[in-house]
């Protein structure tokens, strides 16, 4: 079936099979390598992308279901040679180690602060429940959130 | 093993030296764009995609595979079975003990299946979905068997036998002793026993395994790109059991979405891959799926450990003896059976008894193999002993900081000599639990918890100060050489890339080296490029494990840039016309005449090559291959107030506290990070994480569903600190940090809900306390 | 990871995808957070997915007199949000906040929630508390449940082939009503290995429990009981089959539904 959708900001039409996730779609048919695949089950969350500005689990969702719709990944997040606050933020207070996670990550905290300017160390430990970090501990996450916020604020 | 006095680390005179500062990471902004390459990014040319089939049951014969409509299934390229590969050599392991029984490992299931996710046959197709598809079109004819899971019946008599020639499931069994504890025993004014147990921990690296090979039929080479971290050490065995010579296999670690001791391993689909690529001339993919991570991919812990502590009535310990029975899982993989063995080098933890007897016992099941999972071994020597002194402490009416600052060696004793042979390099054990003490307020909180047991709230503190044996290791100590090697270049412009033999992934030596390097060659550190993890660019490495990486791979760095500095001055002094010069900020400089010329001038010069100075030959690189001469010994205070809810088993974690003490720090910002992930996996263990198999060896926890990894939510604020001993092994005075944390956590963490629980009478609980466990204890039904 | 194959419609109306559902092995495709997971394991394989994710009129929270009406395909996040429920019946709010996380609520939604009758899903115990009633539509016609006849099973509930989940109906709540939703989370998955929701309107107290056992239930001998937290306690597990797993035995799933039914009572005394 044919599908026409927003990738990052540019409109594209494909052929896809009805099962084809929309991981895959974006992984395989968009080339994209932000969005990370870890588990079957909806729960790692490093598939996170944004679905007409809503956070979603990109392997829980088929490619068929985004048609007409905006996606925007990791990639997208800011404009080419720049950086997000919130990616800015990641890098600055060592919210990541081995990265995998992180794309996932940081678009759930986007997510928490776009409906929540100033949220809570509890508020931000709940915003990102659904994206699991081996690697942190996630108390720099939890910072790298806070900065982010601070900074959007300015 | 001897320790030697560590040179001074050199400084450049005027720069504020870069190492030590919190400086955040040159890794990240491909990580945060989403633009690093990790093995499931890579796409070559005409690649296929693999599939396979796994073992359903954990113990069955197979009396038939048909292949037919799974190869004729459109898109499928081939399938292969056992009996294709039967002459690929044995998943290796690379550990010896005497008299160990290993069992041959094929690659793929020969007539019988040993564990739930064996693999049995691959399917290759042009897409991964046709490929999955096929999967479900092989026809396999199951006997199954009798399975067993559980390592303690796996040892009762009649048992089924895992590998039929071996019924009494005993791969090994291994005894070593100090000193003379059958007499420490028998002269001890107390003694203290009890079993605890280290649950099997799935390990859980975000990114599971990949792997894609690629062959090139014309030159006969071979590629094979794999989530790994030891890309040399998997070159050299995937080519033995491959029959493909070593100069004719690159392996390349892409980025690495996090090990944790899971990917310090050669895997049966490393092989497969290549086997497959090498037949069909095409390159092959393989991502693991979660469910398969789970399954095939190597199990942590697994201990069952029966612990008796001997000591006088004042406290002094005087002996232990320990028996630990190993859940092995159905096979070695590539450390399996060395990983108790490092727990019995750690048994003493930081006491200073000289009397140890240990015996393990290495038991088969039919389940996937344990190997080296995040403190491999150690965390389970910790959590007995800091147990067991809590016990002994509770036997005692001793307070449990006292009876720990009373068995210490004291800082004048170091190095200091263990009763299992090992030389901790240097310490003062006191320091961290004293600091640790002091964040908490130690006395206070005594007295509040007081107060808050006569209001009948069940508040407890639980110390745990360990020590870990790292940065792995002396060569003669380790089974695949543990010394570490590292390349300088300075190209022709003054730009500088270092090679490191060891193979990051997520810790940071990208960014650490760079300042190691940049302050050692006085440049800045934007001139200097970390690369690591392809076989085909660096010099044979060791990998990352074992908190080895910076504390290893960062004196091999080392050495090998002073020895460049050395080339560096002598074109120095060649362009000035001096006798001599010295090495200041990126320059050499003529003392006489305070002319200079950059490095970059002095590494042009030696490219350029139109004149050398004596003796010397062209280029600008050093290489450089550093043999530790100990282990390190890291070792700090973890400190945790808990509260519990007796009505719902509910643990609420008060504050969590810890002091390590790693020796010199590179850079505080990576260490934090290190610590805080690594109490977060001890925290998954004392509290959540358990891999539990059922009567039938059936994984009933084989999916993130049902494994419980700490979420954000479920993690305590950390407060971390650190006192600083440096080590006197490496130039560096580094130690090693990577596993502090996950050994450092679980016992604190256990001893907090027990001494929360103590006024109910509860003296031990084993892990992980969930809510039900609590709930019993707390309510009299253990 | 990979589903199997199927076909796929995207309905524009709800006459459109109330006529493909009236197909054999067509299933219904909400927000998709259980049936997608289900079928990249392969334990679904349905032939033929109706997407309702482009159904118009399905997505809406709105008063209607004495009701609210939600629609089927509002998502948990829509439910989590709305002011009207905040003010109305902030029960399900409560609820909503306590499903899955963040990407989940964004695209789960209530209907396809309840149509598949997991036994630890959160919504059953709110909408049995709150005294729902769930309106179902096919090629024949449209009827009304009352949601304590909804869920019938385990993965069971009294949808019929070709139904489809349209409405879920929600009293507004009295004047001085209170309500509360306590849930133990199954710390692997996040589902209720317990999850107890109080309901007190006009003097009368309705109580749902998800987690516990085969199908959420209403615990009417603890109704009748509630003015008593003790006694309602003691009896909301009361013949009650409970489940057992390795997160939680039966036992201790019954004692927490307990302890927890009697402080969220204290809590809204």
């Amino acid at each position: 079936m044919k599908i026409t959708l927003t990738v990052n900001g540019k409109s594209r039409t494909d052929d896809v099979e009805p099962r084809l996730l929309l991981i895959h779609y974006l992984r395989e048919t968009a080339g994209l390598t932000g969005p990370h695949i870890g588990c079957e089950t909806s729960l790692c969350g490093a598939c996170t992308v944004m679905l007409d500005g809503q956070a979603v689990k990109s392997c829980a969702m088929f490619a068929a279901q985004a048609n007409g719709r905006d996606v925007v990944t990791i990639e997208g997040l800011a404009p080419a040679g720049q950086l997000h606050a919130v990616q800015e933020a990641f890098w600055n207070e060592h919210g990541l180690q081995c990265g995998f996670c992180t794309p996932g990550m940081i678009m759930a905290v986007k997510q928490l602060l776009d409906r929540n300017p100033n949220p809570s160390e509890d508020e931000i430990r709940h915003g990102i429940e659904g994206n699991l970090c081996r690697c942190t501990g996630y108390q720099h996450i939890v910072n790298a959130a806070k900065s982010a916020a601070t900074a959007l604020a300015k | 093993m001897a320790t030697t006095t560590a040179p001074p680390i050199t400084r450049t005179k005027t720069r504020e030296p870069l190492v030590g500062k919190r400086i955040r990471r040159r890794e990240d902004p491909r990580l945060i764009t989403g633009t690093a390459t990790y093995v499931d990014d890579l796409k070559l040319p005409g690649m296929h995609h693999a599939a396979i089939l796994r073992s359903p049951y954990g113990a069955a014969r197979i009396k038939s595979i048909d292949i037919a409509a799974a190869s004729k299934h459109p898109g499928v390229v081939a399938v292969y079975t056992g009996a294709d590969v039967k002459d690929v050599g044995p998943v290796p392991c690379g550990a010896s003990l005497p008299g160990l029984r290993v069992p041959h490992h094929h690659i793929l299931a020969q007539d019988r299946v040993y564990f739930v996710g064996h693999p049995i046959a691959v399917v290759v197709a042009t897409d991964r979905y046709i490929a999955r598809d096929a999967v479900d079109l092989i026809e396999i004819d199951f006997e199954p068997l009798d399975a067993v899971a559980d390592p303690e019946k796996a040892l009762a008599p009649g048992a089924p036998a895992v590998h039929p020639e071996w019924p009494d499931n005993t791969a090994f069994t291994y005894h070593q002793a100090g000193g003379d504890a059958d007499k420490a025993f028998a002269e001890a004014e107390v003694v203290v026993k009890q079993r605890i147990t280290s649950q099997r921990l799935i390990p859980t690296a975000m990114e599971t395994r990949g792997v894609v090979a690629d062959y090139n039929i014309g030159d006969q080479s071979m590629t094979i790109y794999s989530s790994t971290q030891i890309p040399h050490l998997l070159r050299t065995l995937v080519g033995l059991m491959l029959g493909q010579p070593e100069n004719k296999l690159r392996v390349v670690a892409p980025e690495v979405g996090g090990g944790f001791g899971s990917k310090l391993n050669v895997y049966a689909e490393e092989a497969l891959m290549g086997f497959v690529a090498r037949k069909l001339g095409k390159p092959v993919k393989w991502i693991e799926s979660r469910r398969e991570n789970y399954t095939t991919t190597i199990h942590g812990r697994g201990h069952v450990d029966y612990y008796e502590i001997a000591a006088k009535k004042d406290g002094t310990i005087t002996g232990l003896k320990v028996k630990i029975i190993q859940d092995l899982g159905s096979y070695h993989q590539l450390l399996t059976p060395a990983i108790p063995t490092l727990s019995v080098l750690m048994l003493p933890g930081l006491y200073k008894f000289q009397n140890v007897k240990a015996e393990i016992v290495g038991v088969f099941t039919n389940t996937v193999p344990t190997d080296a999972y995040r403190g491999a071994g150690r965390p389970e020597a910790t959590h007995g002993i800091e147990r067991i002194v809590d016990m002994l402490a509770a036997e005692l009416k001793m307070d449990p900081a006292e009876i720990r600052l009373k068995n210490f060696p004291a800082p004048e004793e170091f190095p200091f000599n263990t009763a299992t042979g090992l030389q901790y390099d240097s310490g003062d054990y006191a320091l961290p639990l004293r600091k640790a003490m002091e964040i908490v307020d130690y006395m206070k909180f005594r007295r509040e918890q007081d107060e808050a047991r006569k209001q009948g709230k069940l508040v407890g503190l639980g110390i745990s100060t360990y020590g870990e044996i790292c940065a792995f290791g002396p060569s003669p100590a380790t089974p695949a050489g543990g010394w570490e090697s590292a390349q300088v270049d300075v190209d022709p412009t003054g730009k500088v890339t270092v090679y490191t033999g060891s193979c990051h992934h997520g810790q940071g030596e990208e960014t650490t080296f760079a300042q190691l390097a940049a302050d050692e060659l006085g440049i800045p550190i934007d001139d200097v490029i970390v690369g690591r993890g392809d076989t085909a660019k660096i010099p044979y490495g060791i990998g990352t494990f074992g908190s080895r990486g910076t504390a290893v791979g960062g004196p091999a760095l080392y050495y090998a840039i002073q020895q460049l500095k050395e080339k560096i001055k002598k074109f120095g002094a060649l362009l000035l016309k001096a006798n001599e010069v010295e090495y200041v900020d990126g320059q050499c400089i003529d003392p006489n005449t305070g002319k200079s010329v950059t490095l970059a001038q002095c590494a042009g010069a030696a490219y350029r090559a139109m004149k050398l100075p004596p003796g010397e030959t062209p280029g600008m690189t050093a290489t450089y291959f550093w043999e530790p001469p100990n282990f390190a010994f890291p070792f700090g205070a973890h400190i945790v107030l808990t509260e519990v809810d007796k009505e719902t088993g509910r643990i609420d974690i008060k504050r969590y506290v810890c002091v390590d003490d790693c020796g010199n720090i590179l850079n505080p910002l990576l260490v934090d990070g290190q610590v805080h992930g690594g109490v977060a996996q001890g925290l998954g263990q004392a509290m959540y994480e358990q891999a539990v198999y059922d009567d039938n060896a059936q994984l009933v926890s084989g999916e993130l569903m049902d494994y419980a990894i700490p979420k954000a939510t479920m993690m305590p604020w950390v407060e971390s600190s650190h006192t600083i001993t440096p080590s006197p092994v490496n130039p560096l005075g580094v130690k090693g940090v990577g596993e502090a944390g996950t050994i450092g956590c679980s016992p604190a963490l256990v001893n907090s809900v027990v001494d929360a629980l103590s006024p109910l009478g509860v003296k031990h609980l084993d892990m992980p306390l969930t809510a039900e466990k609590i709930w019993r204890a707390a309510n009299g039904a253990n | 990871m990979i589903p199997t194959q199927f076909d796929y419609a995207a309905p524009a109306t709800l006459d459109e995808a109330l006529g493909l559902l009236a197909g054999d092995g067509a299933k219904a495709l909400a927000g998709g957070m259980s049936l997608v997971p289900m079928m990249k394991l392969r334990l679904a394989a349905p032939e033929k997915l109706v997407d309702l994710g482009r159904v118009s009129g399905l997505r809406y929270i709105k008063e209607d007199g004495a009701n609210i009406r939600i629609g089927a395909m509002s998502t948990h996040h829509d439910l989590e949000s709305s002011a009207l429920l905040a003010a109305k019946c902030p029960l399900l709010v409560q609820t909503a906040t306590q499903i899955g996380d963040v990407q989940v609520r964004n695209m789960g939604t209530i209907g396809g929630s309840i149509a598949h009758a997991d036994p630890a899903a959160d919504w059953p115990a709110a909408l049995l508390a709150c005294g729902a009633r769930v309106r179902i539509a096919s090629k024949a016609g449209t009827r009304e449940v009352a949601i304590e006849d909804f869920f019938v099973d385990t993965f069971t509930s009294d949808l019929q082939p070709g139904e489809l989940v349209v409405e879920i109906v929600v009293p507004v709540d009295a004047a001085g009503a209170k309500s509360a939703y306590v849930k133990v989370h199954q710390p692997a998955s996040g589902f209720a290995l317990v999850g107890i929701a109080v309901h007190k309107s006009n003097g009368a107290t309705r109580i749902g429990v998800t987690g516990l056992a085969g199908k959420a239930y209403r615990a009417k001998k603890s109704e009748a009981v509630a003015a008593d937290p003790d006694k309602a306690a003691a009896v909301v597990a009361e013949d009650v089959e409970a489940n057992s797993d390795i997160h939680a035995s039966a036992e201790f799933r019954k004692h927490l539904a307990a302890v927890h039914l009697k402080r969220a009572l204290t809590s809204l005394a």
